[in-house]
């Protein structure tokens, strides 16, 4: 039964994955032979695409990449903690409420950068409102800015709602103890309610970081592809791949791949987001049930 | 609360506000569109900006990769909650790298791949690469559903002569039914959502789906933005998931934290 997912997978995943390891050692196009004949085609580069990794562009998107992930995942963290705990205690509206969040989550991200351009045009409602005369679309410091901004609200309620589910499955009696023990509400929160919506944090925190790691369409339409301040890893590389250069593009997608592998695997080491260890753990209740 | 509710809200509320102003007062700061004018979404439907077509363009596309996906995950989300065997940890683990996967790094491949092949400008070369993040999400969510029927169900079903897979097709894909349609809206949104595939396998206006075709909508100048249409054309592709939302939001809502809580 898994057969077919196994072709799926092996055809739209692993098959780019090795043939991009493998375009990433080659190089294409012209060259002179040992007689002094063009010829065109494909020949073994060594590292050479991969020289591209030390250059100014790349160590720039890189540089990008990571603000923007830190930045926007620890914002995301604090508003959504924040979301979750309100969402908790409110009763009445709850449903409109939550329809309300899933709203910056439905919307197309293209959608939601037009949408910011929009809202940050030079004339546009965020100046009038803050009095200002900032370029935020422009090439520049307040461009990453705005990329933030957009981002944070688009994702943030997501957040939200992952933290929210897990505050509902802490049972009340825990919150009961702390009051008797005579907790304050802040103490409450750090030491209760913190270390056991934890996973649930972690998790979505885990989601949040491989997206903001590989994010491409929120700044190719919130200011646009090459712009020097919000060049993003995967803009660099599908800059590089529809411009043809299909060896440098490969190698830095190898590279962006072998980034991100490294940061889930060092969060997974260090925090304990065990993902594969709540599958084992729900298999050996699984089995425990047959038996 | 309000305050949340205001946050998630205003920065939708004024691209929908600047969709019924006309152009010519496209920069007014008023709350409310005055007059109210239907002449962006004019805009939008003229013949010349092809985003009827990129709607239906968004649909197919869209529409195949979450039914196909569903087929596909649906026999491995129920081989990896009910059927032992051995590489069940590796296949799920592979799953979730999977849906952790760099779109950018599948690109180079696949657009090599599907200039020799003849896919540039096509639906399939669209559908089939959506599926590397639609099926994992599926496998995800229905594998967490499957888990929560109860075994005595397919157990009755065999006692009373069913083979396990027409346990499988007649008692427990009814079941799972709620659990398949809550993964479809999840599938259907985030292909629709879809834009670094879309926008580098499609160079042909007739074939670009909604979101890459406002993106790349221009003026009658060339560095003339015209804001009103944009806003008018991004109203009208989250039109579609606004109502799954409103409709569907205890179900999304459960769907999205099935797999982040187990």
């Amino acid at each position: 039964m898994l057969s077919p997912t196994m072709v799926v997978l092996a055809l739209v995943v692993f098959y780019p994955l090795v043939a991009a390891l493998r375009e990433s050692f080659y190089e294409s196009g012209q060259r002179l032979d040992a007689d002094g004949f063009v010829v065109e085609g494909e020949w073994f580069a060594g590292l050479a695409n991969y020289a591209g990794v030390a250059q100014q562009r790349f160590m720039n998107a890189a540089l990008n990449t990571t603000l923007f992930t830190v930045v926007t995942v620890a914002l995301e963290v604090v508003l959504g903690v924040a979301m979750a705990l309100i969402m908790q205690r409110a009763f009445r509206g709850r449903a409109l409420l939550r329809a309300g969040i899933l709203i910056p989550w439905a919307v197309p991200t293209a959608v939601a950068g037009l949408m910011w351009k929009w809202i940050f045009q030079a004339d546009g409602v965020a100046n009038a409102l803050l009095g200002t005369e900032i370029l935020w679309t422009a090439d520049g410091a307040w461009a990453k800015l705005a990329v933030i901004v957009a981002d944070t609200w688009k994702t943030a309620p997501f957040v939200g709602l992952l933290v929210l589910a897990g505050l509902q499955i802490i049972p009340a009696d825990v919150y009961e103890a702390a009051r008797v023990d005579g907790a304050t509400p802040r103490q409450t929160f750090w030491r209760v309610t913190l270390p056991l919506v934890r996973p649930a944090l972690l998790v979505a925190v885990l989601f949040r970081l491989m997206d903001a790691l590989r994010v491409f369409d929120l700044p190719y339409v919130l200011v646009g592809p090459r712009k020097q301040s919000v060049e993003t890893l995967s803009g660099l590389i599908w800059d590089e791949a529809t411009r043809v250069h299909y060896g440098p593009a490969s190698a830095y997608g190898t590279a962006l791949f072998g980034y991100i592998a490294v940061i889930a695997f060092v969060f997974v080491k260090l925090l304990g987001a065990d993902l594969l260890g709540d599958v084992r753990a729900r298999r050996r209740e699984g089995s425990a049930r047959v038996a | 609360m309000i305050g949340i509710a205001l946050y998630c809200l205003v920065p939708f509320y004024w691209m929908v506000v600047s969709s019924f102003r006309r152009t010519a007062d496209i920069y007014d700061k008023s709350p409310f569109p005055s007059p109210w004018s239907l002449e962006s979404y004019e805009a939008v439907f003229a013949a010349d900006m092809g985003f009827g077509q990129s709607l239906v363009n968004s649909l197919v596309v869209a529409g195949v990769t979450t039914a196909v996906t569903l087929l596909v995950g649906t026999l491995a989300a129920y081989a990896l909650a009910r059927l032992e065997f051995r590489a069940k940890n590796v296949v799920l683990a592979l799953v979730i790298a999977v849906s952790m996967f760099p779109g950018a790094l599948l690109i180079v491949p696949l657009l090599k791949l599907f200039t020799a092949i003849g896919w540039i400008n096509t639906y399939q070369a669209m559908i089939v690469p959506s599926m590397s993040f639609a099926l994992p999400l599926t496998i995800w969510n229905l594998t967490t559903f499957f888990r929560q029927l109860p075994y005595e169900l397919e157990q009755a079903a065999m006692i009373d002569g069913c083979t396990a897979f027409a346990a499988f097709r007649r008692v427990m894909v009814p079941l799972a039914a709620p659990g398949i349609f809550t993964t479809a809206i999840l599938a259907f949104i985030a292909t629709w959502n879809e834009f670094i595939i879309a926008v580098t396998m499609i160079n042909d206006q007739a074939r670009q789906t909604a979101t890459v075709r406002i993106a790349q909508f221009t003026g009658a100048a060339k560095f003339d933005t015209p804001f009103g249409t944009q806003m008018a054309a991004g109203v009208l592709v989250t039109i579609p998931l606004v109502l799954l939302v409103l409709f569907f939001q205890r179900r999304i809502v459960a769907g999205l934290t099935a797999g982040a809580l187990k």
